[in-house]
């Protein structure tokens, strides 16, 4: 066999993952996003100046649209809050979704049950609700990963079809509004159980939940004892069990928390922006909330501009809507835009070498790394 | 003299390490050509080149002088290249036939009578003993090794290159592999074997390449040589032979295990009914080939696994089911064999390892103290002389001997009573392998009560002053740590009942 | 509860379990070769609507079928490249080309939406074999598609644990070391094996917008993907017993629906929380189930493999 010439690409792993190929990797996927996005609309007979420009109108463009993004950035706070938690510990809580949907149903609850209450206890009450109510449905895949070691990710998942039925029921049933004739709404809150606005913006006051909520996780996370060992276990359960840490407990901890973050997003939702129980109050928040996450690479401070920008992306599709344009196409976009920013990842991790075929008699350049370590022991 | 191979100049650069720097090396037809070199001297890195497993940043390979292109596993194998590595190749839930055929242009259509006949004659042919249909993980590790060599003897290879193969043998099952190598070379076969063990090489070789840091250093005739020799081209200077152990009274009984029963992580039982005791100021080396019961021992003792039954004692007090914390106040201390498995946690940065066995002494209410941490991990750095790029690397990025200073230096901190050791200079270079030894050693005289595993029965030789071998579970038997008992320890490893003690033999 | 009833139940519960058959092999399939799947979900629905769509054009359900194959096989081409050469993370990945897909379909199929076939595939009676009481009308009096799946999962079988290629698969997956020093290419392997899975999930999501149904509606499969990853464990990662759950997943659904009729007076949102409610439990009671059960999982399942990696 005889060797042939010219250069072949090899994929080498850097000692630390760059940091500069990070930022790099995410503004490339975002501007490569667009413009294949770009093309398909071009190709499928919509332009895609009208409907970028839309999308911009719809989202920085204009004063009204800063706001929705904003408010609609709130939600993914939370959502992608809940996930980045859990993901400390290695735990995939693809159930964020109906987290959010308990959250609204518990704070749901407590509005319609206690009206009348004055505002600050009555919203502080909701806030215990929707915690609560999302905690539970983070608790029930948390037990059943602590306790008989079944994987979150499905049940996780399933639990938010369960949930969305749920809400479907209450606002079909129960919740719902006589003066809407069948149609899943449930009655308006009350004023009490509604959020009050930030200045005169028409942004409510959860965004300051939600920038609190961020805080908070990021010095947990990084400050606390609990922090830390979470962090261990999510990334050496052998080391972090002989250490001693509990991992079923922390398992459940954790579950518990994420799901009461997601909760809270629920709660916020429906008393800042809804005002009511409704059938579709997220129009998938809890799986853009992954999205945000792993963009944001778990960061709870990063989560904060990247929701700003999948919010954008959100409030952009309403925008859409109105002009008759489909919707979907915010969806296909935030795919897309994750699959440039996986792929890309790769280089983040590893290098290209360009090196020539096996057959060559060049001298050896002398070595590029820093101290060799002697005793490294590569094994075959 | 036709050369079968001839590898030149051929460079290998992993991030952080050159590990193949500029090496030549010439094997021939009919020999059993060794590679010697301490662990990181390069070793299974050329030998992964020659594999097609690496590909090499510099150099050719030439076979019967034409230069080739060993691109991938598949391009050695049709050059008649095949290699035994150190970690087995095999497919565990596969059966030995599935595993010797896999790859193989068989017949598309398997029919699994057929494939066990072919194997059965194959294996016959070579002398081999081997059973077709049995599943790799019902193998014990030497009759693993057997089914690699069949694989390669199917594929008709003509270089067989095997990588450190008796680590996972007794004396007894290396001195058969030796016997089936060289009938292998008297057929006309190329075989490598790549070791770090002198008197293996000695025994088995007709030529030796020595090669160190990464460099080829020497190419000798194995008839003109000799230990000393080849040991000091393997480190660079000259090294003692001769125990530093001193002999020491032991003292009173500080461990004691009774009839411990633990299961593996499959649920079958590994520990079955071990018993021994540590006494202070002792090393008690525990021998055994790897995989009857050392691990899931030293876990259960360590807290890192329940026992279904027996005792464990520490200075009186029962510890058999207490927590790995309480162990820790008790005065136990684990160093155990996969340092970034069970032992640090690679992603975190020497502060955070530090504090991880200790986390209620860096605790300010909810609150870390991080600082005080890192104060006194700058201390255990410049005590145990660890070398570390930052203290806020990850320490996976660490080398090995820097690594086991690490843990060494977070378990030792504590000032434990009894220590236990599970195989503590695997994977280290001479240098840093004596500074664990040395340590070991100091800790002993201070009177601590260490239990060391090894597979290594060089290092136990040197620093047990009783020998204890693990067999199915069980202790086997014990025996004074000299030379003339070294055949009665390697049949207690191979579950022969112990014969009576004889000097010399095969070793 | 009448025999009657009960009957009823299976003959609906095999039609309804048909989907999750095709797409639980599938995903058998890609997790043998060591890629986990996450995108079932995703390929389904491109499956659903572009058979949909085609049929719709052509007025003709197997072109249909194979446009809902390709349309599959394609986005799991994509989730190859990234996972396989791009080494992106499997559960990222997976759930991204389902975000991905929603929007996709949901776009290609806004003008189709409620509208009915032209031509679906009805149900065709075998002579013979469904006049055997009892299972004849059980499993003999279903459409061209279910009887496809009796040929597709038996074969399905034999090609994993009795031919060389199915041997090669499953090594992948077990141990890719071993396979890649074995000579064979792991990469190649893998991507045969995510597309052929992404072919039958195409194939599910077509089977369900053209016979099932038959309609399109967005978002139609429900969940129907992640199920069949549930049933793939359940499964123990072999084709037949796929099969079988798929038909008892059915079977529970199409209880459910008449659960009514048995004077069950039950809100039609928790019949249809029924299924999900189901699966969990099931992947519970394998979680808690034998050793072996546990272990069954192709060993190198969900990591990236990268030859001088150490």
């Amino acid at each position: 066999m005889t060797a042939p010439g010219g250069l072949r690409p090899r994929l080498v792993k850097r000692l630390l993952p760059s940091r500069r190929m990070r930022v790099a990797v995410r503004l490339i996927a975002l501007l490569s996003a667009f413009a294949v996005a770009g093309i398909f609309l071009q190709a499928t007979g919509r332009g895609a100046g009208p409907v970028y420009r839309a999308m911009w109108t719809g989202s920085f463009g204009s004063p009204y649209g800063q706001a929705q993004t904003i408010l609609a950035a709130i939600p993914l706070i939370f959502t992608a809050l809940a996930v980045a938690v859990a993901f400390r510990m290695l735990l995939w809580n693809i159930g964020a979704e109906g987290q959010f949907y308990l959250g609204a149903f518990g704070a749901t609850a407590v509005a319609y049950a206690a009206p009348d209450w004055p505002r600050p206890i009555l919203l502080g009450a909701m806030v215990l609700g929707g915690l609560i109510g999302g905690a539970l449905w983070g608790l029930i895949p948390g037990a059943l990963r602590a306790f008989f070691g079944t994987n979150e990710i499905v049940p996780t998942l399933l639990l938010n079809y369960v949930a969305i039925l749920l809400v479907d029921y209450m606002v079909n049933g129960p919740w719902t509004d006589p003066a809407t004739l069948g149609f899943p709404l449930g009655k308006p809150f009350s004023e009490s159980a509604i959020l009050p606005l930030v200045g005169n913006t028409a942004i409510h006051a959860g965004l300051y939940l939600a920038l609190a909520a961020a805080l908070v996780v990021s010095l947990v996370l990084s400050r606390t004892a609990w922090g830390y060992k979470i962090k261990v276990i999510g990334a050496n359960t052998r080391a972090a069990s002989y250490a001693g840490f509990s991992i079923p407990r922390n398992v459940v901890a954790v579950m518990l928390l994420s799901g009461a973050l997601a909760g809270l997003g629920g709660m916020v939702e429906v008393s800042g922006v809804v005002h009511k129980i409704q059938a579709n109050i997220s129009p998938g928040f809890g799986y853009t909330g992954i999205i945000v996450a792993t963009l944001a690479r778990f960061s709870p401070l990063y989560i904060v501009p990247m929701a700003v920008l999948f919010g954008a992306l959100v409030v952009s599709s309403v925008e859409l809507q109105t002009l008759g344009l489909p919707s979907d196409i915010v969806l296909m976009l935030q795919g897309v835009i994750l699959f440039f920013a996986l792929a890309g990842e790769l280089f983040v991790n590893y290098r290209l070498v360009w090196r020539a075929g096996a057959v060559s008699n060049r001298p050896s350049t002398p070595a590029s790394a820093s101290e060799p370590a002697p005793d490294l022991e590569p094994a075959g | 003299m036709t050369s079968a191979i001839e590898l030149r100049g051929i460079v290998k650069r992993f991030p952080g390490v050159v590990a193949n720097s500029d090496i030549d090396l010439e094997l021939r037809r009919g020999e059993v050509h060794a590679l010697l070199g301490e662990n990181g001297a390069g070793k299974s890195t050329l030998m992964s080149v020659l594999a097609g497993i690496y590909q090499p940043d510099a150099g050719s390979i030439l076979i019967d002088g034409q230069p080739v292109a060993l691109r991938s596993p598949r391009h050695a194998i049709e050059a008649g290249i095949a290699m035994v590595h150190q970690h087995f190749r095999l497919v565990k839930p596969f059966t030995v036939a599935e595993n010797v055929l896999l790859g193989a242009r068989t017949s598309w259509r398997l029919s699994p009578g057929k494939l066990e006949a072919e194997v059965a004659d194959l294996a016959r042919q070579a002398g081999l003993k081997a059973s077709p249909s049995a599943r790799i993980w019902q193998l014990s590790v030497g009759e693993q090794q057997r089914v690699e060599i069949l694989k390669a003897l199917y594929r008709k290879a003509q270089v067989l290159i095997l990588d450190e193969p008796t680590a996972v043998l007794t004396p007894q099952e290396a001195e058969a592999l030796f016997v089936t190598l060289r009938a292998m070379a008297a057929e006309g076969k190329t075989v490598v074997f790549v070791s770090h063990k002198l008197s293996e090489v000695m025994s088995v070789a007709d030529r030796i390449t020595v090669l160190r840091g990464g460099k080829h250093v020497a190419t000798l005739e194995t008839a003109t040589t000799d230990q000393h020799r080849l040991a000091h081209l393997m480190v660079g200077r000259d090294i003692a032979f001769e125990s530093a152990r001193s002999p020491r009274a032991a003292g009173e009984v500080l461990l004691r295990v009774d009839d411990l029963h633990a299961l593996s992580d499959l649920g079958l039982p590994a520990v079955r009914g071990a018993s021994l005791s540590v006494h202070a100021g002792e090393i008690l080396g525990l021998a055994g080939v790897a995989g009857n019961g050392q691990r899931e021992l030293a876990e259960a003792l360590a807290g890192a696994r329940p026992p279904t039954r027996g005792r464990i004692e520490l200075g009186g007090v029962d510890l058999t089911r207490a927590s790995a914390r309480r162990r820790i106040e008790a005065g136990l201390a684990y160093v155990p064999e996969d340092r970034l498995g069970t032992g640090l946690v690679g992603s975190m940065d020497a502060t955070a390892n530090i504090m991880l066995k200790s986390l209620p002494q860096y605790r300010r209410g909810p609150l870390l103290d991080y600082r005080s941490a890192a104060r006194r991990t700058r201390e255990l750095v410049e005590q145990f002389g660890i070398k570390m790029s930052s203290l806020d690397a990850p320490v996976r990025l660490m080398s090995g001997g820097n690594l086991q200073k690490l843990l060494l230096a977070r378990e030792l901190s504590s000032s434990p009573r009894v220590v236990i050791a599970a195989h503590p200079s695997s994977g280290l270079d001479v240098g840093a392998t004596k500074f664990v030894h040395e340590l070991l050693l100091e800790q002993r005289a201070q009177g601590v009560g260490i239990l060391l595993i090894s597979e290594d029965l060089d290092e136990l030789l040197m620093l047990s002053d009783r020998i204890a071998v693990m067999y199915e579970g069980e202790i086997a038997g014990e025996a004074p740590p000299d030379e003339a008992n070294l055949e009665r320890i390697g049949l207690l490893m191979g579950g022969t009942a112990a014969a009576a003690p004889r000097a010399g033999g095969g070793g | 509860m009448s025999s009657e009833l009960i009957v009823t139940i299976f003959v609906a519960g095999i039609a309804a379990g048909t989907t999750l058959v095709f797409a639980a092999v599938g995903e058998i399939i890609a997790e043998r070769s060591g890629v986990l799947n996450l995108g079932v979900e995703g390929m389904m629905l491109a499956g659903a609507v572009t058979g949909f769509l085609v049929n719709r054009q052509l007025r003709a359900p197997w072109l249909g079928v194979a446009a809902g194959i390709s349309a599959g096989a394609a986005l799991a081409l994509l989730l190859a490249v990234l996972v396989v050469s791009f080494k992106a993370n499997q559960v990222v990945t997976g759930l991204a080309l389902v975000i991905f897909a929603i929007g996709m379909t949901g776009y290609l199929g806004e003008s189709v939406v409620g509208v009915p076939p032209p031509v679906t595939f009805e149900r065709i009676a075998i002579p013979g074999l469904a006049d055997i009481p009892v299972a004849g009308r059980i499993f003999f009096a279903q459409d061209a598609l279910v009887y496809l799946s009796y040929i597709l999962v038996p074969a399905t079988w034999w090609i994993l644990f009795r031919t060389r290629t199915g041997l090669n698969l499953r090594s992948v997956g077990e141990s890719p070391e071993s396979a890649d020093a074995a000579g064979l290419s792991v990469t190649g392997t893998r991507y045969a094996a995510v597309v052929i899975g992404g072919a039958f999930a195409g194939l599910a999501g077509a089977y369900l917008s053209l016979a099932r149904a038959p309609s399109w509606v967005p978002n139609m499969t429900a969940g129907r993907g992640w199920i069949a990853i549930a049933l793939v464990i359940f499964a123990t990662w072999s084709p037949l017993r796929a099969a079988l759950g798929g038909y008892l997943f059915g079977s529970v659904e199409a209880l459910g629906f008449r659960l009514q009729t048995v004077g069950l007076e039950v809100s039609t949102f928790f019949i249809a929380m029924m299924p999900y409610l189901f699966t969990i439990v099931v992947l519970v009671l394998i979680s808690r189930g034998s050793v072996q059960r546990r272990l069954a999982a192709p060993s190198a399942l969900g990591n990236a493999y990268l030859r001088e990696e150490r």
